[in-house]
């Protein structure tokens, strides 16, 4: 039986008068710790065979076994007849237990990759991830053309869920976060425009940048944090759980169930969002101007109402939906690609984000190329 | 139930009581579990078997009455001296529980890192001899769990339960999920584990083959109680309702003479 005696000396290895390695002390996990090879010890010895005394110790676990055929296996590889004796019969039980059990040698873990392998199979693993969000893609993409013709077949109630969620419960952040956007952008604007004593003139930096630029853009990045990473979550979880493969055996697809509700709830919710930005920006630098230049709401107002024109407007409020778009399709892409278990659902929420992100600014650095090409 | 006379009694339970979602599950619950015996734990879904179990290992605390682990009363013990009480058992969880970041060789590893001074080379060389002891294949060793088929994750969770040589190994449905033919090898597994270290062996388990196969003593839950201890032999012949339901369904046809 092996048992920790919570008392008595450490494992220790001791050369005793008949030049043999006399073992005594707690052979346990928490003992052996310490214990050399005593490769030391055996310069003394004569001739080529070392025999281990194990009549001393007291405790022996699977540690302390582990421990003593490494002993006697470093002996043997330095060339000496190894004997063990002594052992009590308790723990020779254990010894034979793990000698039953020979350590086979098998192949440790693949070598990391060279350079060149890592970058090969860095290309191939990007080719595959590309062809199967292309398939995502158009998969998702087929169902909605399908679902305009049969909205009755739509899952409002998910929708109106997911509405509530991503909408509803965001207003308050990015209400505050474009307020902040509004000031800071005015706040820096006063302070460059007073040098050409053109102070009032802020009111169009507000209204333009905001209103067809950072508004959207804020708005995207903010929901592809906030609700891109709970799609990539929930769909990822069900992806273990096997939610997913529950779903698509009892015939419900989960397109239908879970991506399109989500899509569609976000093209609703983001271009409101987006709007409401406007109007909080708009106020977070109004109020600015009025703090640090005296000018008046009303005539803010006026002067946006002048300088922005309604078109760039809506040149803002367009782009929300393709944001929209973004972080639906790539938070669910992501989710149905996770694969194992939870730190793959760790792992691709981050990404979700990370990707949805850097699309959205991408596609807005489109829009604009297109604009004015356009010379909109 | 203390009839082994001489043996320690490593859990002891007196008047455990247990609420959960406002219903009471267990009412004043005695229980001795004896050094060096297979114990089990049976009885219907939502019974509280597991729960029972999760008091025993803390982590649950009873709403009131007493438990004491190896001698210690789970009440009113320190900090420093639970952690002391974790090293001294193991617990196979009902799905493995294996760390999916972590190969099935660090998973071994984890609890001898975690709670010891030992180098690398023999925490490895500790975690392979469990590793083969519960049966997996060598190279098994550098597979993550998600590589892994069930009962592989369940003897991949057993030698993990079992890195630090406990007194007592905690098994939660060991053989759910399981074919028959690796249910009873999982089985004969344990019973040599226990032979080998002198484990006490808790289990809950719903599996009849485990219960004649291993199991020394045998105690069912239902109505918030224990129903019946004692022997599979003289449990099936009682009489009580729900017992007799449980060892007596169409699946109890095999009568095993053991």
């Amino acid at each position: 039986m092996v048992r920790h005696e919570s008392n008595g000396t450490p494992a220790l290895i001791q050369l005793d008068s008949q030049n043999r390695l006399f073992c005594r002390g707690r052979w346990t996990a928490d003992a052996v710790a310490g214990l050399a090879s005593p490769q030391s010890l055996l310069r003394l010895f004569p001739d080529n065979s070392v025999t281990l005394d194990a009549s001393g110790i007291d405790a022996l676990d699977t540690a302390g076994a582990c421990q003593l055929k490494r002993i006697e296996s470093d002996l043997l590889t330095a060339g000496y007849e190894v004997g063990i004796t002594g052992l009590q019969d308790r723990y020779r039980i254990l010894l034979d237990e793990i000698e039953s059990h020979p350590l086979e040698n098998v192949a440790g873990p693949l070598p990391t990759p060279g350079m060149l392998e890592a970058a090969g199979r860095w290309f191939v693993a990007g080719r595959d991830e590309m062809e199967r969000f292309v398939a995502f893609f158009a998969e998702v993409m087929l169902r909605l053309f399908w679902f305009a013709g049969h909205p009755w077949r739509i899952r409002w109630s998910e929708a109106w869920g997911n509405v509530y969620a991503a909408g509803c419960n965001a207003i308050v952040i990015v209400g505050l976060l474009s307020f902040l956007m509004g000031v800071v952008i005015a706040y820096q604007g006063v302070a460059q425009l007073r040098i050409y004593g053109a102070s009032i003139y802020v009111a169009d930096l507000v209204g333009l940048s905001l209103l067809r630029e950072l508004a959207p853009l804020l708005t995207a990045i903010i929901i592809a944090g906030r609700t891109g990473s709970a799609y990539a979550a929930q769909i990822g979880t069900m992806q273990v759980t096997e939610e997913i493969s529950a779903l698509r055996t009892i015939g419900v697809s989960p397109l239908d169930l879970l991506v399109v509700p989500k899509m569609l709830a976000l093209l609703l919710v983001l271009p409101l969002l987006a709007v409401f930005a406007d109007i909080l920006g708009v106020l977070g630098g109004m109020v600015m101007a009025r703090i640090q230049l005296n000018i008046g709401f009303a005539a803010f107002l006026d002067r946006i109402a002048e300088s922005v024109s309604l078109r760039s407007f809506l040149i803002g409020v367009c782009k929300a939906p393709v944001f929209a778009g973004i972080i639906a399709i790539v938070g669910c892409y992501q989710g149905f690609q996770v694969s194992g278990g939870a730190e793959s659902v760790g792992q691709r929420t981050t990404v979700a984000v990370v990707h949805a992100i850097f699309l959205v600014i991408v596609a807005d650095a489109l829009f604009s190329v297109v604009f004015s090409a356009l010379g909109i | 139930m203390s009839g082994q006379a001489g043996k320690h009694i490593v859990v002891k339970m007196r008047g455990v009581t247990t609420h959960m979602g406002g219903r009471r599950i267990h009412d004043k619950i005695d229980l001795d579990i004896v050094e060096g015996e297979i114990f089990a734990l049976v009885g219907g879904s939502g019974t509280g078997k597991t729960t029972l179990m999760h008091e025993m290992i803390m982590l649950r605390k009873p709403d009131a009455g007493a438990i004491q682990l190896l001698g210690k009363d789970l009440a009113r013990i320190t900090r420093a001296e639970r952690q002391v009480l974790r090293k001294q058992f193991g617990v196979l969880f009902q799905h493995g529980a294996l760390f999916s970041s972590l190969t099935v060789l660090e998973n071994v590893g984890f609890p001898l890192r975690e709670h010891t001074l030992l180098d690398n080379e023999l925490i490895d060389s500790v975690a392979r001899v469990k590793i083969m002891q519960a049966g997996l294949p060598a190279d098994a060793a550098f597979r993550y769990p998600r590589e892994l088929s069930g009962g592989m994750i369940k003897r991949a969770a057993l030698a993990r339960a079992m890195a630090l040589d406990p007194k007592i190994l905690f098994l939660d449905e060991p053989t759910s999920g399981l074919d028959p033919h690796s249910a009873s090898a999982f089985d004969d597994l344990v019973l040599r584990m226990k032979q080998w270290f002198g484990l006490t062996v808790v289990m809950v388990t719903h599996d009849l083959d485990t219960l004649w196969q291993a199991a020394d003593r045998v105690a069912v839950l239902g109505e918030s109680r224990l129903l019946g201890m004692g022997d599979m032999d003289s449990l099936s012949r009682e009489s009580h309702p729900l017992i007799s339901q449980f060892f007596e369904g169409p699946r109890a046809r095999h009568r095993h003479t053991s």
